[in-house]
């Protein structure tokens, strides 16, 4: 049985200009100890199925669908039930890591809260727990650093006191959401580095979510790949990134400049990401296809088509990788 | 040819006052800028990359005097900008325009469309009739991409691309011959970076602009750049052509930088090897003695805590004693 088993999951919000429908029948499975990549743009709905996994959507967000964590339906569930999963289970860490810290209070408090309030951990033990724990992300001189506030680290630094926290309780599953966008390219490889040894060590499931294709080319095993709120395409990292069948991630593959080829060459997709208060009709990226034809105004189904690998679109693939 | 710009040891520093200070307290100063010198051609197009903190946006800024800075800035051979009062500086400012990094934040909510691209014109070219003035702010609309039906919307409306489209549009309807871009396009998604690079692009073409291009994203500066800058904590740490700089880095600086960039492909990716750094950023209130980078450095010996390197005047500038490709057993793998 898959760790976390994802069925037609669907998050809509309720604006003052109607429904907006962030994510549309996304379906997903993650085994134990396994890496998942969920790369789109902004708008796409790949932060709001994170936080609907999590129970974190906003009071408006109304979800359906089927969400269930080792065979257990998470999806509504009572905050009782929620709060011991999210303490024990399931950690999360996000974008930003200092707006996600408690300004006021010390690292240490901060890590030892969950531990003394779940674990039942005495404050001593709590503390040594800790401090082993930022030693394991490489903090250097953890056991004074550890009584800082948060503003007294660097935005690299403090995104590795996330990750310490985030693995206190030996989580069964991590949620990532673009733990480096906020950082520097080369305090990005060195949490990637960091974020992969420690999936390594403690054997958890990971799904990292970012809009970096180079990120997830280096970390993950499989991907997805959202637009519009629907998934687009998904497969083992080696084979979508070798030969992409959809247009938007053919698209999206070749709008990336890459350093190491000779110009860096970027093709972009012409159009606008859709407005997803009004997405078009059907196909979400049929606007900005050039494949695009009137069958499209029908949402194709993802159909799998080779081991372990889907597609959502209604050209064969001969004809879109030609 | 006569270089367009030509910087001579610019130097910006801030005072820094903390709490506690008294008022005949000497201020400690913060270098942002350290000594940058260099050359831009008409129509080229000179990238500068570092990581954030290094100086690059405060760079931009000395040079158009929106920090003071000091040191010498010569504008077209004839006139050191930074002499200049800020009422001789106008007819020089529509002359040198810059697009920047947010593109909502930087426009005006409360002016629609049409007003922010005409403003420009009526602040430098206050002799233009309205006439003309709506004929070039339609001809500039459709030049960018901008459709004339929107020139009564207002920015929320816009999405970022289009926001930056806007800003675009602004920068150019003076006719600069020099435009500064902040960071353009690292607020934009990636299918809309490339729509705004493959912009930027054609205008210079067509109106023969030159271009600072200021990134932290080392692939796109690859893009679009003739010549690329590396700055670390206010200084040069390498400068080059760009087939020269990424090809053939000196600098352990770039080869870090470069060789942490993700590549979009997972043999590739998995396969590389990185040049190792280790820490932070120092802070620019105390930096380093001797070379800037020593502390990260994995190269880094006795000898450069002593002397400060010189990036020099060559074609390739190096500011480093140690300089060379890595070699194998210097680098560890990546992922």
């Amino acid at each position: 049985m898959s760790l976390l088993e994802i069925d037609k999951l669907k998050v809509t919000f309720e604006g003052d200009d109607g429904p907006v429908h962030a994510v549309n029948d996304l379906s997903l499975s993650i085994n134990r100890g396994e890496t998942l990549g969920i790369v789109g743009e902004s708008g796409s709905g790949k932060s709001q199925t994170a936080f609907s996994i999590m129970g974190l959507l906003a009071p408006n967000g109304r979800t359906g669908g089927s969400v269930r964590f080792d065979g257990q339906e998470i999806l509504g569930a009572k905050p009782k039930v929620l709060n011991k999963i999210r303490a024990e289970r399931i950690a999360m860490i996000f974008q930003d890591p200092m707006t996600s810290l408690n300004p006021y209070m010390r690292i240490a408090d901060q890590m030892t809260e969950v531990l003394t309030l779940h674990h039942g951990l005495s404050k001593r033990a709590a503390l040594a727990e800790s401090v082993r724990m930022l030693d394991a992300v490489k903090i250097p001189a953890a056991k004074e650093r550890i009584r800082l506030f948060p503003h007294e680290f660097s935005g690299g630094m403090r995104q590795r006191v996330m990750i310490a926290m985030s693995l206190l309780c030996k989580p069964d599953l991590l949620i990532a959401d673009e733990p480096t966008t906020a950082l520097d390219v080369t305090v990005q490889a060195q949490i990637m580095d960091l974020l992969g040894d420690l999936q390594q060590d403690f054997g958890m499931a990971t799904i990292l979510i970012t809009h970096d294709l180079g990120v997830v080319a280096g970390f993950c095993e499989r991907v997805l790949v959202m637009y519009g709120g629907r998934v687009m395409e998904q497969g083992p990292t080696e084979p979508l990134f070798a030969e992409p069948t959809h247009p938007y991630t053919r698209g999206l593959l070749a709008a990336v400049p890459r350093v190491d080829d000779e110009d860096a060459t970027m093709k972009a997709i012409p159009g606008n990401p859709p407005n997803m208060a009004a997405p078009p009709q059907g196909c979400p990226f049929r606007p900005r296809c050039t494949y695009a034809g009137e069958d499209c105004r029908v949402m194709p189904p993802l159909a799998p088509f080779a081991a372990g690998r889907a597609r959502a679109c209604h050209r064969p693939i001969a004809e879109v990788t030609a | 040819m006569s270089p367009l710009l030509s910087v001579c040891d610019l130097h910006v520093r801030f005072p820094i006052t903390r709490a506690g200070d008294m008022p005949w307290t000497k201020p400690r100063y913060l270098h942002a800028v350290n000594g940058v010198s260099f050359d831009l051609e008409p129509g080229k197009t000179l990238g500068v990359v570092g990581e954030s903190g290094c100086g690059k946006s405060t760079l931009a800024r000395g040079l158009i005097q929106m920090v003071p800075a000091t040191g010498q800035v010569n504008w077209r051979g004839e006139t050191d900008l930074l002499s200049l009062s800020p009422r001789q500086m106008k007819p020089y400012r529509s002359e040198i325009q810059m697009v920047f990094q947010d593109p909502l934040a930087s426009l005006n909510p409360r002016m629609t469309l049409g007003q922010i691209i005409a403003e420009p014109l009526r602040t430098h070219r206050p002799d233009v009739s309205a006439k003309e003035r709506r004929a070039r702010v339609a001809q500039m609309m459709e030049r960018v991409g901008l459709l004339p039906q929107m020139i009564n919307r207002y920015p929320h409306e816009f999405s970022g691309g289009q926001c930056q489209r806007i800003g675009i549009a602004r920068a150019l309807i003076v006719e600069p011959k020099l435009l500064i871009c902040d960071e353009p396009v690292s607020a934009l998604d990636v299918s809309i970076q490339a729509q705004v690079i493959e912009l930027l692009k054609e205008l210079q073409r067509d109106l023969g602009l030159a271009m600072i291009f200021i990134a932290h994203d080392l692939s796109v500066v690859k893009n679009i750049s003739d010549e690329v800058m590396v700055l670390y904590l206010g200084r040069i740490m390498e400068k080059a052509p760009k087939a020269e700089l990424y090809d053939n880095p000196q600098h352990p600086y770039t080869q870090a930088l470069l060789s942490a960039v993700p590549i979009p492909d997972p043999v590739a990716e998995r396969a590389k090897k990185i040049v190792p750094m280790t820490g932070d950023m120092p802070s620019p209130m105390n930096p380093p003695s001797g070379c800037v980078f020593r502390g990260r450095c994995p190269r880094a010996q006795a000898d450069c805590a002593e002397v400060i390197p010189e990036a020099g005047s060559d074609e390739h500038q190096v500011a480093c004693i140690h300089p060379g490709p890595m070699r194998e057993k210097e680098m560890t793998a990546g992922n």
